[in-house]
Parts: C-alpha cells; sequence; structure tokens
C-alpha cells in the first residue's frame, strides 16, 4: 500500500510514542497468553471427573468416645439403618474420600520383595456394598463378595486377599493390555499377594494434586476402629431431604459417639478445587484489566497524536483525503505498530512462558494460544483506535486555513 | 514556589481530566495489584518467630531406604521416627529440645448438657512453651518433671477455654479427655503463628491447636495421633510395631543459645547416626540437618507457587501501567510545547520548568497511590473470600505495606515522568513561538 511508507517516515519522526505503545501491546501479549494458559490448564486439571456420583453422596465422620463400646456391632447396625433408610441407595463406611485431601496410600508390586519397582495408590477400604455407594462403574472383573470383606483393628498390617482398581491403574500396572489385569496377582506392603478381581472405569484419589491423582483401589475390609467416615447415596434429588434426618438418626441412636461433618461431596470438590479456583478468577481479572489499561492508552495516545495534527489532517482533507482514507491511516499505523508489538510480545510470550515452567514445573505453552493473543491484540488495537480515527475523519478541511 | 507549582499541576491535571483519570487510573490499577501480590507473598515468608528464630533448630535425620531415597534424595526426610526422636529427647544434649505430633481426642464436659467436643491437638514436651514463647493467660505449661512421671496434664486454648469454662481461670480443674482424667495447668491466650511454623507438615497455614497435651501419652495410647505418617519399610502388627518401625511421624526442635551450640549439637547428632548404623540402621550416607526457623520455611517452600507467580505477573501489570503513563505523560507534556515555548522566552530556566513538571507527575503519582490503596485494601479482600480460611489473616494490609504503596507509586510516576519531562525542557522556544 502506497500509505505504509509515508506512516512508516510519520512514526519514525515519534519514535518514542510509538515504542511505547508496542512495548505495552507485547507485555499484554505476554501475560495475557501465559495467563490464559494456565486458567485453561487448571480448567482442564478441575473438569476431570471423580468417578463418584457426585450430585447425589454426603458424608459424615463418626467419632467413638465412649470406653467398652462395641464398634463392630455398632457398625453393622448404623450400615443397616441407613441403607435401609427410604430414598437411601446404598451407604459404606470408609477410610478416606476422594478429593476430600487426606487418606491413604500405598505401593503395589509386580513381584514380591524389597527393592522392587512398586506403583504408588490411593487405598479406599469399604465393603461390597463399595462400588453401588460411590456410585462407580465396572467395567471388568467382579465386586467383592460378602465373605471377602474382612475386620480390620488399628494396626493391623495385613491385608486382604482381593482388590478391585482402576482403570488408570491397570493401564499402569499392565500396559499392553489394562483388561488383563484381571486375575493377576499384585503385591502389597512389599510381599503381600493381592489378586485383582475387578477394574472400576474412575476413582480419583484424595489429593488432586498428586500425578497419580487417578490410581486408586478399593480393598475389602471393614475397620474397627474409633474413626470413620459413613458415605452414602441418595435417590436423584434426595441428598438434602435426608442429611439432616441420617445425621439426627445417628447422633440419637447412641450417645457414645460423636457425628459431624455432614459434608456433601459437591462441597468436597468445590473446597479441593478452591485455590484453583480462586486464582482463575484473580487471573481473568489480571487479563480483562490489562488488555483494558492497554486499549484505553492506546486511545489517549491515538487522540493526542490527532489533536496535535489537526491541521495536517485538515490539510489532507482540503487537498482532497476521503474520510474513508484518514481513516485507514490511522487504522494503518495502529496496524503497523500492533505488528511491531506482537512480534516482541511473541518472544516475551514464549521467554515467560519458559521462567514459569523452569520455576513451577508449568508445561509449554501451545503455538495456537499464541496465535489467539496476536489476533486478539490486532482486534483490540483495532477497536481502541476506531473512535479517535473517526474523530479524525470528521476534521473539517476548512481547518487547514485556520490558525490554532 | 512549591505551592505554585502545586496549583499548575493542578490546573493541568483538571484541564485535562479524561487523560489524568486514565493515568491515575492506570497507576492505581497497577500499584493496587502488585501490592496484593506482595502483601500475600509478605506475609507468606514473614518471621513468626523474630526474637528466637536464629536460635531454634528443626532436625532432619536421613533414616530412609537406601534403595530410594526420600525426596530423590535432595532433602532427608521432613519428620523423624519415634525411634529417634525419643533417643535424642532421652540424650537431653540440647538447652531445650522437644518432640511433637499432631493429635486428636474428644472431651466430654462435666456439665452433661453440653455435647461432646472434638479437639485437635499437639502432643508436644514440656519445653514446647518456652521454646515457642507461647503467651499464657493463666498457669503455664507443664514441667519436665511431669513429662518424666507421665502426668495426666493438659494446656487448653483461649477458644477452648472459652467453651469450657466460658473464659474464667480453670488451671487446676480437671476435664475428661478420651476417657482419662485431664488436670488443666494453663490456658494460652490467642496465638496463631502465620506460618505455622513449628508443624508445617499438617499445613504452614492451619489454625493453631485447642489442647496441648505430653507427648508420652501417646506411645501410652491414652491419646490418638493424627497428622502425616511416611513409611518406606513393611511395618508389624499392633501399635508397638508401629512405634518401633521405620515410619516417620514425629517432629523434632531443639533451642541452642550459640553458633559453638550448634556445631556441637550437629556433631552430636553425626555420632548419634554412626551408632545407629552399627544396628543396620541409616544406610545412606549421613546427611544430618540443623535448619533455624527462615531456613526451614525456606526448604520446605511455604510461600505458595501461586501467591508467588502472582507476583512476577502484577510486577509486570505494574510495568505495563508505567509504560502506559510515560506515553499519556509524554503526549500530554508535548502538547503543552506552545506554552513551553512561551513560559521559556519569557526567561523560565529548564530548571523551573524540570520541578514543575515533575511535581505535575508525583502528583499523578501520589493520587494514583492512594487510589492503588483503596483497590489493594479490595483486592485483598476479594483474596481472602476466594481463598477462604486458607488465606485468612494473610491478606490485611499494614502501615508498612501502606507506606510501601504510596512510595512505590510516587518513585514509579516520577521515574514514568523523567523522560517526558525532559523532552518537554528541550523544547525550542523560537519554533513554538514562530507557529504561534
Amino acid at each position: 500500500m502506497l500509505e505504509t511508507g509515508l506512516i512508516l517516515r510519520a512514526l519514525a519522526r515519534n519514535k518514542i510514542g510509538a515504542l511505547l505503545i508496542a512495548l505495552q501491546i507485547a507485555l499484554t501479549m505476554a501475560i495475557m497468553v501465559n495467563a490464559i494458559f494456565m486458567i485453561q490448564d487448571r480448567q482442564q486439571q478441575m473438569q476431570r471427573e471423580s468417578g463418584i456420583d457426585e450430585a447425589n453422596t454426603f458424608y459424615l465422620t463418626n467419632t467413638i468416645f465412649g470406653q467398652n463400646y462395641n464398634i463392630q456391632a455398632h457398625l453393622q447396625t448404623d450400615l443397616h439403618m441407613i441403607r435401609n433408610t427410604p430414598g437411601v441407595i446404598d451407604a459404606v463406611q470408609i477410610n478416606a474420600v476422594p478429593l476430600s485431601s487426606s487418606g491413604w496410600s500405598m505401593a503395589l508390586q509386580h513381584e514380591s520383595g524389597e527393592d522392587k519397582d512398586a506403583v504408588g495408590s490411593a487405598i479406599y477400604m469399604v465393603d461390597d456394598h463399595g462400588i453401588n455407594a460411590l456410585g462407580l462403574t465396572l467395567i471388568a472383573g467382579n465386586n467383592f463378595k460378602q465373605g471377602d470383606v474382612e475386620i480390620r483393628k488399628d494396626g493391623q498390617s495385613t491385608w486382604p486377599a482381593k482388590t478391585i482398581i482402576t482403570q488408570a491403574f491397570a493401564e499402569n500396572l499392565y500396559p499392553d493390555n489394562w483388561q488383563s489385569a484381571i486375575g493377576k496377582t499384585v503385591y502389597i506392603s512389599q510381599t503381600q499377594p493381592m489378586q485383582i478381581i475387578g477394574i472400576v472405569k474412575t476413582l480419583q484419589a484424595p489429593w488432586n494434586g498428586w500425578d497419580g491423582v487417578e490410581r486408586s483401589m478399593l480393598v475389602p475390609f471393614q475397620r474397627e476402629s474409633k474413626g470413620s467416615y459413613y458415605f452414602i447415596r441418595t435417590e436423584a434429588g434426595r441428598r438434602d431431604e435426608l442429611m439432616p434426618i441420617i445425621e439426627k438418626a445417628l447422633a440419637q441412636s447412641d450417645k457414645e459417639r460423636i457425628i459431624r461433618r455432614v459434608t456433601t461431596t459437591e462441597d468436597t470438590r468445590n473446597r479441593s478445587y478452591q485455590q484453583h479456583n480462586a486464582t482463575n478468577k484473580i487471573l481473568t481479572t489480571v487479563v480483562v484489566t490489562l488488555t483494558l489499561i492497554t486499549g484505553f492508552g492506546i486511545v489517549g495516545l491515538a487522540i493526542f497524536s490527532i489533536n496535535r495534527r489537526t491541521k495536517q489532517i485538515g490539510t489532507r482533507r482540503a487537498l482532497g483525503a476521503t474520510k474513508g482514507q484518514i481513516m485507514r491511516y490511522f487504522m494503518m499505523e495502529n496496524f503497523i505498530i500492533s505488528t511491531f508489538g506482537n512480534i516482541i510480545g511473541c518472544i516475551g510470550a514464549i521467554g515467560l512462558n519458559m521462567w514459569l515452567v523452569n520455576t513451577f514445573n508449568l508445561s509449554p505453552i501451545g503455538i495456537e494460544l499464541i496465535a489467539f493473543g496476536v489476533i486478539a491484540l490486532f482486534i483490540v488495537g483495532q477497536i481502541a483506535v476506531l473512535y479517535p480515527a473517526r474523530k479524525a475523519a470528521l476534521i473539517a478541511p476548512a481547518t487547514a486555513t485556520r490558525t490554532i | 514556589m512549591f505551592s505554585y507549582y502545586l496549583r499548575l499541576a493542578w490546573i493541568s491535571i483538571t484541564r485535562h481530566w479524561g487523560l489524568s483519570l486514565l493515568m491515575i487510573c492506570a497507576i492505581g490499577l497497577g500499584i493496587g495489584t502488585a501490592m496484593t501480590t506482595v502483601t500475600v507473598n509478605y506475609l507468606m515468608s514473614a518471621n513468626p518467630i523474630p526474637e528466637k528464630s536464629q536460635q531454634l533448630y528443626y532436625v532432619q535425620l536421613d533414616s530412609w531406604d537406601v534403595n530410594d531415597p526420600f525426596d530423590d534424595g535432595l532433602n532427608p526426610p521432613d519428620q523423624l521416627t519415634y525411634t529417634d526422636s525419643s533417643n535424642l529427647m532421652r540424650a537431653k544434649k540440647a538447652f531445650r529440645q522437644n518432640v511433637q505430633a499432631q493429635a486428636f481426642g474428644v472431651i466430654e464436659p462435666a456439665d452433661p448438657e453440653m455435647l461432646p467436643l472434638i479437639v485437635n491437638g499437639r502432643a508436644n514436651s514440656a519445653d514446647f512453651f518456652t521454646m515457642f514463647n507461647v503467651p499464657f493467660i493463666y498457669g503455664g505449661g507443664w514441667s519436665n518433671q511431669s513429662d518424666e512421671s507421665k502426668e495426666f496434664v493438659v494446656v487448653l486454648s483461649k477458644e477452648t477455654n472459652d467453651k469450657l469454662f466460658g473464659g474464667k481461670n480453670s488451671v487446676g480443674q480437671s476435664i475428661k479427655l478420651e476417657g482419662n482424667m485431664f488436670r488443666i495447668v494453663g490456658v494460652i491466650d490467642h496465638w496463631q503463628p502465620k506460618p505455622r511454623f513449628y508443624d508445617i507438615t499438617t499445613g504452614a497455614f492451619n489454625e493453631s491447636e485447642d489442647i496441648f497435651v505430653p507427648f508420652h501419652l501417646i506411645a501410652d495410647e491414652k491419646i490418638s495421633r493424627s497428622g502425616n505418617t511416611n513409611c518406606w519399610k513393611p511395618t508389624g502388627d499392633g501399635f508397638k510395631a508401629f512405634l518401633a518401625s521405620e515410619c516417620i511421624w514425629t517432629q523434632f526442635w531443639v533451642e541452642l543459645k550459640t553458633q559453638q551450640d550448634k556445631e556441637d549439637y550437629l556433631q552430636f547428632l553425626n555420632a548419634y547416626v554412626q551408632e545407629q548404623q552399627q544396628f543396620g540402621r541409616f544406610q545412606r550416607p549421613i546427611d544430618n540437618r540443623l535448619s533455624n526457623v527462615m531456613q526451614w520455611l525456606e526448604s520446605q517452600e511455604v510461600v505458595a507457587d501461586d501467591a508467588q507467580m502472582m507476583m512476577a505477573m502484577s510486577f509486570m501489570f505494574l510495568l505495563v501501567c508505567l509504560l502506559n503513563t510515560v506515553g499519556l505523560l509524554l503526549a500530554k507534556f508535548l502538547g503543552k510545547a506552545p506554552e513551553i515555548g512561551l513560559r521559556q522566552a519569557l526567561g523560565a530556566s529548564k530548571k523551573t520548568l524540570f520541578s514543575q513538571y515533575i511535581i505535575e507527575s508525583a502528583c499523578i503519582g501520589i493520587l494514583g497511590g492512594i487510589l492503588g490503596l483503596i483497590l489493594a485494601y479490595l483486592g485483598l479482600k476479594g483474596v481472602e473470600g476466594l481463598y477462604g480460611d486458607y488465606m485468612k489473616d494473610l491478606a490485611t494490609l499494614d502501615i508498612n505495606m501502606a507506606i510501601l504503596a504510596v512510595t512505590l507509586a510516587l518513585l514509579s510516576t516520577i521515574l514514568a515522568g523523567l523522560y517526558p519531562t525532559w523532552r518537554a525542557c528541550n523544547i525550542q522556544p523560537a519554533q513554538q513561538l514562530k507557529s504561534q
């Protein structure tokens, strides 16, 4: 285009002003692209499914303080009572809750003995109602039978003979064919054999930041312990109505224990990802304000440069330039500055990302996000310059004949 | 002259009010964001016990698996086995020493009307209270004697004492905890070190405990332990076997008065580990560490990654805002070229012009700084709301931060104003006057 040379020459006379805008665009781009990248990363983590029926489940803690308390007998009465409450689908005693950030983990290995490679997994101790109460999907093999369930005393070091694992865990143990895990024997606590009898689709570990969050195993244990969780699944839509009913029934049934922390699985998820959510909201605010500031900066500077050039613009108009040409001039000027800024911005965005990767173990940024940043900033620049450019176009040709 | 320049600045700021507002907003937003993140980082990395942080040391011994080192061999385990902490406790080689773990229990109030209470507890040694300067309202900690004679004593937090005794002096009375009667020896005042340095393993920003009881009660199974447990070797059946295992779940602090004491203690630790090696333990190279409070907090990376990342981002944000201001000030000052030319022609020196425009930049800076303070206050409220308990007490603006905010705004605006001012002062009067 003919005008490009003209604009470049005009820009060269006001290098600093143009450079400042270009730098602003570059920094905005670097921050914006990386912030969006971090937001996306967190969102992906939050979207992973826990595998349980989150909408219709809740849990509570049962803490026994009575002396000479028959834990086993009370546990069976409690479970019987909860399972027979109208509206309850199933209930189970469990040692930990997915995403609650506290739980147990153990390592499994292919061969028995010390110094063998082992893979860590979250442990959920449940009886044969576990799969139904959590709302898991069994995709291969079988559930535990009632006879598989053992009583576990506190401090016991032996493990049951059977286990059900998640698909992700099976893929980790048997990379060639995860379905072949069924019937295989693995070793827990270095030497104790366990047979894999079933595979569930998904069940997340209690720790959302752990890289093995998809690796969990169900172990057929009922704990004889003074502290445990009861995990309860209700018919759709009846959770909130049943929570106080069950809490009250348990609390009143005997006075030597405390029922606390009646919590829905949804609340647990929200709390688990509270920091992620908060960081995302802050980053979003930063991106939006930053873009606004850069946009307004462009508007402010454009208005000033137009005010300074009122006479020149008038002269151009008087010499026959159309309104469209004047507008195009300023839009083009902004486009050139944006191009310059975006080039520096791309380098800056990659540089910032490299620093983040090194310091905070983030993954490298994708090219499509950088492309998005470039396009977004071109659009912001053009929109920002639209109003000043229109103002410039409206300068009357007669201005050329007047002195200010 | 100063007040005259101030008046001129005011006139100039109000005449181009749109532009001035834009600059003030940009600086305010930049400072506000930067101050929000700086405050969070500042409070996260604060020294929770400045008067003693150099004398308190956290003990680490590398008792881990020789084939699969803890933390890939970068750091020794973050806790000690029961065996080791008991041995160190018995040796009493430091000026003060404290072994501790997290515990919990149920209190059954004497009043049958009151519901039983689940409490978070800390099981610790007598020295805990003196080592960490724990403030007491009533009574005090228990004695080393009480530890040795295995007495059932308890120290309550202010909050627990308020709940159980309505805030009255309860020292000498007893409470039923886990089925046993415990004699109350002290009530501490509200005490919430941030970070909660004495136990990082269960969360550096968690609330401090409701009750404190002697550590040996855990081994006697009079109170249940909680907190993190990490094992590399299978353990036997029962609690006795667990206590004797290689599982780490206890924390050990010592107070050492001088650098010499520290070196002596480190030597003692090395000798201890060598002795244990003869029993087939500690097969990894000797890596015993004594970290003072700040070193310990740093090695455990108490300041959250998110907080650091956002601070870096917010400083870049501030930089964008400053670039914005430089650009706008430049445009504004150059727009005044005819006026500057006229003043120079009438005899104004470069120096006076320079001070005038710097004062104008400074005014914008101060206004931006004040706006920034307000925004930082709102920002911290927002951070607290978004992050919940985790950020409680970490999102408060103190006077240091307020001064820093305004100073930062002022300095950065003056800095941003330097180039535009210099350009404005170098305008040729003749050229400007000609065009008029």
